[in-house]
């Protein structure tokens, strides 16, 4: 027999684990609310039954006050799942099972997990689970999604135990409930989830009310039944009254069924008690930063780097010299090279994305991502940006597409947009080469602090962006930060590997694909002219001309040449290849030639304002992929890239006015 | 009073929760009802959020939030 089942629970009440667990999927987990956004289906087998899973994302509520609410919401509302489990967090079992209630009053088969049993017990609390399943009327199976314990049980009783039964408030509440039932009566013939809807009339639920379309007669008579209600519970405000009345009930079955032992200091309040001190916390912040980059980008990360290098060239050497031994034409060379060259630099940089998603995993799932956020909220609300903002920015430092996935740590859309607009500004790991060369051509004595200038330029960027984007356009009074601090949990090796695993698939095979198209297409273009002959002066190809075309855009900014304009398009394939285009346009054909060439082409004035422009212009075409992949809007995504380009033409101009007005 | 004058560690139940009922939802949702006891744990260290102490478990929450809040003392 084919069902369905849906998994629903609060945000980080391991609804993913259990998915996981349940359908061998490889699903990303981590202990922070939210990181399901979007249900995810799977299948598994039980005695004679298929069962289709629907993870869904987590909530705290059955309203519609969030995406995940209404994701969640219209899936049970509109798919009819035959069954639910309800995942509830034993640790936190009060605000859990305020959920499992809405879900109950919905009248389908239902069966309650208690996750976190292991925990449970090294927390000294025990619940009684017998006594549990009595008073809600509902199976009430103790499970550790973690390690598998209950899981049987919980499936067995899925299958054989559920049934429609029906969890009765206070004769009350019932009583006003019976008398809206016969409003929904009144618009609605099918029976089912008759109980949830009178509910949610009672709670005033806005999009039901809109929904049914009640008439003005059955709105009246609904208002009185809500006046009464509030009245009866000595209330002023219906969504309290409503609230009250389940949290009451919960506290009465929470009394007789959960017994913990007073007065334990748990480990999650002395961690915190360093970690968010008032003097410690944000030094301490900055110090794991400090690590992690260390890390990462310093001699280990590098490390790594240089032999994937290494190895991409022996390789690329040895195709070439086939290819040459083969007689394969010149042409079929070229684009071979070319593809190689664009899908090796992305390569390279990927020890440096897995350390860093190693990183964040475990970030994610002991818990301090939340602490995190928590830290730095208030300093970039000066900015319009929130608090969680912070761990995409970041990961900018080392590649834009892998930052501009964590914006979905963000809740609010403009929050979350705001970021993705912003992020392409910390200059990434690629951008780095453009940097090195420049400094060394212009500013050979200030090197360093010539290259350290760029990046504290993406931040002075990201900071005046922050505030005019703020004014003007995301005027998001509406952000919050109302957000669960669970407790520390010890990241699993398993956990943390796969997550790893999976980003560095997923990043490898998506900007693989998008990296070698846009290596193929460069190549045709910077090979043929208009007329689709094969060329040898790239100042004749569809590129070069297209160029030329572009040069009168940067004549404010000081390098208005073809051969500038060129480099930079190219860059919007890879960043990394601004430099290497450099040294095709201008012929170089070593490093010294191409300094000397560059001496000749720039003031210093005029490098350091087309450093500039590259910091800021347009992310890569792998970036801008995420991000519309990520916003899930073309339009939004052709806004951003125009502002970022626009950011980066003004601030280019300024350096080179000003630049020139004081040197020269 | 509201939460947002109380000190930490101090103890107060809940009266009830004003504002915009997108907010006052979410917050009423997540457990601050009324009669239920609360403290705040700590303030961030630049003063905003605050992390408060409720049914067990840690929720944080900006200072505007917390003005919404009235309390009083047990």
């Amino acid at each position: 027999m084919k069902q369905t089942v849906a998994l629903v629970g609060n945000p980080n009440s391991g609804k993913t684990t259990l998915f996981n667990l349940l359908t061998g999927a490889k699903q990303h987990v981590g202990n922070w609310p939210g990181v399901t956004i979007e249900k995810k289906e799977g299948m598994f087998n039980y005695e004679e039954h298929e069962i289709k899973l629907v993870d869904l994302p987590g909530i705290y509520s059955m309203s519609t006050f969030s995406m995940e609410e209404i994701i969640s919401r219209d899936f049970i509302m509109n798919e009819h799942p035959d069954l639910i489990i309800n995942i509830v967090d034993g640790t936190n079992l009060e605000r859990n099972l305020y959920l499992s209630l809405q879900l109950k009053e919905l009248g389908l088969p239902m069966v309650i997990a208690i996750n976190m049993i292991d925990e449970l017990k090294n927390k000294h609390i025990d619940i009684d689970t017998k006594k549990l399943t009595k008073l809600l009327n509902t199976p009430v199976i103790g499970i550790s999604a973690k390690n598998g314990e209950g899981v049987r049980d919980l499936v067995h009783s899925l299958i054989h135990e559920t049934s429609t039964s029906e969890f009765k408030y206070d004769e009350v509440t019932e009583e006003h409930l019976n008398q809206i039932k016969k409003i929904v009566k009144e618009v609605k013939h099918d029976p089912t989830h008759e109980k949830f809807y009178a509910f949610k009339l009672l709670e005033d639920d806005e999009l039901l009310i809109k929904q049914f379309n009640l008439n003005k007669e059955q709105l009246n008579r609904l208002n009185v039944i809500q006046e009464s209600f509030k009245k009866s519970k000595s209330q002023n405000d219906i969504d309290m009254a409503a609230a009250d009345t389940r949290y009451e009930v919960i506290e009465n079955i929470t009394k007789q069924c959960v017994t913990k032992e007073q007065n334990i200091k748990h480990i999650t309040e002395k961690i915190d008690r360093l970690l968010l001190n008032k003097y410690l916390g944000i030094p301490m912040f900055f110090l794991i930063l400090l690590v992690i980059f260390l890390i990462t980008f310093g001699p280990i990360g590098e490390y790594f780097m240089g032999l994937i290098e290494g190895l991409i060239g022996i390789i690329t050497e040895n195709i070439i010299e086939i290819l040459i031994s083969l007689n394969t034409s010149n042409w079929l060379i070229s684009l071979i090279e070319a593809i190689i060259n664009g899908v090796g630099a992305i390569l390279s940089f990927m020890p440096q994305i897995m350390l860093l998603f190693l990183f964040l995993s475990i970030l994610e799932d002991s818990g301090y991502i939340s602490r995190a956020a928590f830290l730095m909220d208030q300093l970039l609300r000066k900015i319009g940006l929130n608090g969680k903002a912070f761990i995409p920015m970041l990961m900018g430092l080392g590649c834009t597409v892998p930052a501009l996935m964590a914006t979905r740590v963000l809740e609010t859309e403009d929050d979350k947009k705001m970021t993705m607009v912003l992020t392409p500004f910390m200059s990434c790991s690629a951008r780095l080469p453009i940097y090195a060369l420049i400094a060394s051509v212009f500013f050979p004595k200030h090197k360093g602090l010539v290259i350290f200038s760029m990046y504290l330029l993406g931040l002075i960027v990201i900071i005046i962006s922050g505030l005019i984007l703020k004014k003007f356009v995301f005027k998001n009074s509406g952000s919050t930060f109302i957000l669960e601090l669970p407790p520390y949990r010890l990241p699993s090796l398993r956990n943390t590997v796969m997550h790893m695993w999976e980003k560095a698939k997923g990043f490898l095979t998506k900007a693989g694909t998008v990296i070698l198209l846009g290596s193929i297409v460069l190549w045709l273009f910077t090979n043929f002219n208009f007329s689709l002959e094969m060329i040898d002066n790239p100042e004749e190809s569809i590129i070069g001309v297209i160029g030329k075309a572009m040069t009168w855009i940067f004549i404010p900014t000081g390098f208005a040449s073809w051969e500038a304009v060129i480099s930079l398009i190219t860059g919007f394939i890879a960043k990394e290849s601004v430099v290497s285009s450099m040294a095709v346009v201008y012929g170089a054909n070593t490093v010294t030639s191409l300094n000397q060439i560059l001496m000749t082409k720039f003031t210093s004035v005029e490098a350091y304002a087309f450093m500039t422009f590259a910091l800021l212009y347009s992310p890569c075409i792998a970036a801008v992929g995420t991000l519309y992949k990520e916003s899930n809007s073309a339009k939004f995504t052709l806004k951003s890239v125009l502002f970022q380009s626009l950011v980066a033409w003004i601030a280019a101009t300024l350096v080179n006015v000003i630049g020139s007005l004081l040197f020269m | 009073m509201t939460l947002f004058e109380c000190e930490i560690d101090q103890e107060v139940k809940v009266i009830s929760v004003e504002g915009i009922r997108k907010i006052r939802k979410r917050l009423i949702d997540m457990g601050i009802t009324t009669n239920t006891k609360l403290k705040i744990i700590r303030k961030a260290p630049l003063g905003d959020p605050i992390e408060i102490k409720l049914r067990g478990y840690s929720l944080s929450l900006r200072m505007d939030d917390a003005k919404k809040i009235k309390v009083e003392k047990v």
